[in-house]
């Protein structure tokens, strides 16, 4: 509690004092990682198991760093990410689309439920192989299937945005003049945000998840989920960790963009949490 | 309009867009603008779901899936319950296992498929540790949640009234912790089906859905994957409503943690 603490406490080493509870906030964010690393070294220098199967730290860095420096990963990176974002947007524009009208039309509601509804409890990899039979091996297939999988959430969120705006909201802006377009703008659309921005979170998520299987079986020359699948080939496991490690460094930077934030605009917010 | 009559109206349009629906995907089936081979009949389709599910092997793969998830989410609730819980009740549990899964939770499961299959071989091991991975971190994190979402005014009330450490995790923390729990176990069931279906196809054993549907690639037989996956819609559906909703009625609902679903 804040408001306790005397007036007259000492102001001159608050920053020390800071800069010190965050070098041990680091220490101790650290610390499990480096009994895990610690003990992953033991097993892997105990000769328990094969190198090649189970290669000590180094040698996944090692493979890292090579990796980086003749220019490989960056571009396994850069068309995982295109690809992403290519899907990403295009389940964003048809989903918040389709959410919209759902919400403000009765007959649409009815009319595209059922088939969301439908689509909806099928794990999104099982229609890959369709997919891919469909519009061939390759990238098409790769972003229609992140587009495809990860619009469910999308729509599901924005249609129940837009219904939860409240009526009396719209009949006092209708009361007030507001046509259809000024309704749409100032009322509805500010009104469901907070429920489509949920959904964009949890359709990029569900988009970045997808993405790394699809790219193992679509057969892509490119991409870190084929890079770390291909690698099976040569028993190359140090590639493959260094691959994982990069997908959990962007899956990290995804999820704390997104969840951290969307956390403490809903539970933390609302008092449900510390 | 009465509610019961606008029910009717939606049922009716429901009913219409799935006729429409269907209608409109066999007449370009028909059409012969496709190879019939994409693009099957749904004739053609349902006589493959009756055959295959009369023969029994359409069962016995959903049969093979369905183990895996259970053997696999068995597992991660094992691990994150008790885990979830010493995290929720332990500062030092927390802050030991909290980075951790923050460092690993962001990997999709399926990312693991490769080293797995290096390290156990094709088979029944690489999906059912693929399925314990994907349902681990949900059920791991919902359950801390809940341990620290319980009202600490509950826990002083309760020791007031003399109840012992053993007493007040059974009576109040579990309870309290309850919603949050059951939450964790629906979302970890759900990810465990979708992650089950991927290690399927990736790590190619001889039977479940996952790997029927992309055998099947091989061959170009559309239909048994349009088959395979109506019967992987079906169990979806049946895992996500009627498993999950008993549960909680007997459970939450029934100690008042939460409202009951509206009718």
């Amino acid at each position: 509690m804040p408001e306790l603490v005397p007036a007259t406490a000492p102001r001159a080493s608050v920053p020390a004092e800071r800069a010190n509870a965050r070098l041990r906030a680091a220490t101790r964010t650290a610390f499990p990682f480096l009994v895990v690393g610690a003990a992953w070294e033991a097993v892997a220098h105990a000769g328990l198991f094969p190198p090649r199967l189970f290669p000590p730290l180094e040698s996944v860095g090692a493979a890292l760093v090579r990796l980086t420096a003749s220019g490989i990963l960056p571009h396994h990176v850069a068309e995982t990410l295109l690809r992403l974002a290519a899907g990403f947007a295009l389940a964003a524009l048809v989903g918040v689309a389709l959410g919209i009208a759902m919400g403000r039309s009765r007959r649409a509601e009815d009319i595209a439920l059922p088939l969301v509804s439908i689509g909806a409890p099928i794990p999104g990899l099982a229609y890959a192989p369709l997919f891919l039979l469909w519009f061939g091996l390759g990238n098409v297939s790769a972003i229609l299937l992140v587009a495809f999988v990860s619009a469910f959430p999308i729509v599901f969120n924005t249609w129940t945005g837009v219904k939860a705006v409240k009526d009396v909201w719209v009949r006092s802006a209708q009361a007030m003049g507001a046509d259809n377009p000024r309704l749409f703008r100032l009322v509805i659309l500010p009104g469901a945000l907070p429920y489509i921005l949920t959904g964009l979170r949890l359709g990029l998520a569900q988009a970045w998840r997808i993405l790394v299987g699809v790219e193992m079986l679509a057969a892509v020359p490119w991409g870190l989920g084929w890079l770390i699948f291909g690698a099976r080939e040569f028993l190359n496991t140090d590639v493959m960790l260094a691959g994982i490690a990069v997908i959990a460094v962007i899956g990290l930077a995804l999820e704390n963009l997104v969840f951290r934030r969307l956390e403490e605009f809903t539970v933390v917010r609302w008092g449900m949490m510390a | 309009m009465s509610a019961a009559g606008e029910r009717a109206r939606s049922l009716r349009r429901a009913a219409v867009t799935l006729l429409v629906a269907a209608a409109l995907y066999e007449a370009t089936a028909r059409s012969g603008l496709f190879p019939p081979a994409l693009l099957p009949t749904l004739p053609a389709v349902a006589r493959t779901l009756v055959a295959t599910t009369l023969d029994g092997t359409m069962p016995l793969h959903a049969l093979h899936t369905l183990t895996r998830v259970a053997l696999g989410l068995a597992l991660a609730v094992a691990a994150g319950l008790p885990l979830g819980i010493l995290m929720g009740r332990f500062a030092a549990v927390e802050g030991f296992v909290l980075p951790l899964a923050s460092a690993l939770m962001p990997i999709p499961s399926l990312a693991w498929v490769p080293v797995f299959i290096l390290w156990f071989g094709l088979g029944d091991t690489v999906s059912i540790l693929i399925v314990f991975y994907a349902a681990l971190f949900p059920m791991l994190l919902n359950t801390w949640s809940g341990v620290r979402a319980v009202n600490p005014l509950w826990l002083r009330a309760a020791q007031a009234m003399g109840a012992d450490e053993r007493k007040l995790f059974w009576k109040v923390i579990m309870p309290g912790a309850s919603p949050f729990i059951i939450a964790g176990l629906r979302q970890a069931l759900l990810r465990a089906f979708i992650a089950v279906i991927g290690a399927e196809m990736l790590a190619a054993s001889d039977w479940g859905l996952g790997w029927v549907i992309f055998d099947a690639k091989e061959f170009l037989n559309t239909d048994v994957m349009l088959a395979a996956l109506v019967v992987i819609g079906c169990i979806g559906f049946v895992l996500e409503r009627l498993a999950f909703g008993a549960l909680e009625r007997a459970t939450v609902v029934r100690w008042g943690m939460v409202r009951a679903a509206k009718e």
